[in-house]
């Protein structure tokens, strides 16, 4: 199982605080994660942006990270604290 | 403790002053304070909304401070950034550093700064009173964080 949250715009636009999703072999990375979410079409193309930003068990990460059943992953727009 | 995220004011003056004192050895005290502008590239703000990552923010500051520490040798890191609704003129971040000498102190707090702008989980939703808008990320902030990357 994966835990997913997503946080500012996409949270608005996708309507969407966090979900889980069924683990499955073929999510080697969180840019395959991504993908599988686009896919859904509407809304969820939001997350095709370039400069959507991702962690991984609550580190800053790139797409090209291994994800692993139990993860937790967040997707979200580029910060702008301070 | 030196890092809190929380929706409460804080007092910037008694924050810096406090960082004095603490260790034997502090020669040099830097802090910064940003606030909540009540103008934004041509328009009025009437409030921002502060959003973040609960979990992820304290481990992301933490991580800051560890690697400010392991380029400069500080004493304190003290770091308070603020959640919820803030109106104008409220402060929103402070970041201390003591250290023994002045370029430590100034180059660390400016490095918490620009790395915490471009890697903590926090996102701005500005209000003018009748709409809202997130907060566009600004290259320059990420230029600013670039400058620290490649030196030790």
């Amino acid at each position: 199982m994966l835990t997913i949250h997503y946080f500012a715009r996409y949270r608005e636009q996708l309507g969407l605080e966090h979900e889980q999703l069924a683990w499955q072999p073929a999510l080697t990375t969180i840019g395959a994660l991504r993908e599988l979410l686009v896919v859904r079409g509407g809304c969820w193309v939001e997350l095709a942006a370039n400069n959507l930003m991702c962690a991984r068990n609550q580190e800053l990460c790139n797409l090209n990270e291994s994800l692993s059943d139990g993860d937790d992953v967040a997707f979200f727009p580029p910060v702008t604290g301070g | 403790m030196s890092i809190v995220v929380r929706g409460e004011l804080f007092d910037g003056g008694e924050l810096l002053n406090a960082m004095h004192g603490r260790h034997q050895g502090v020669g040099a005290v830097v802090s910064f304070v940003g606030y909540v502008r009540d103008y934004n590239e041509a328009h009025a703000v009437h409030g921002l909304f502060l959003e973040h990552y609960p979990g992820m923010t304290e481990k992301a500051l933490a991580a800051i401070e560890t690697e400010a520490r392991a380029r400069w040798p500080l004493f304190t890191v003290e770091i308070v950034h603020r959640v919820g609704l803030l109106l104008p003129s409220a402060p929103i971040v402070f970041v201390g550093v003591s250290s023994a000498h002045r370029q430590a102190a100034f180059e660390a707090c400016a490095f918490i700064m620009d790395y915490l702008k471009t890697r903590a989980p926090f996102w701005k939703k500005e209000h003018n009173g009748i709409t809202q808008q997130w907060v566009e990320a600004r290259a320059s902030d990420q230029h600013a964080a670039q400058r620290w990357s490649g030196e030790t």
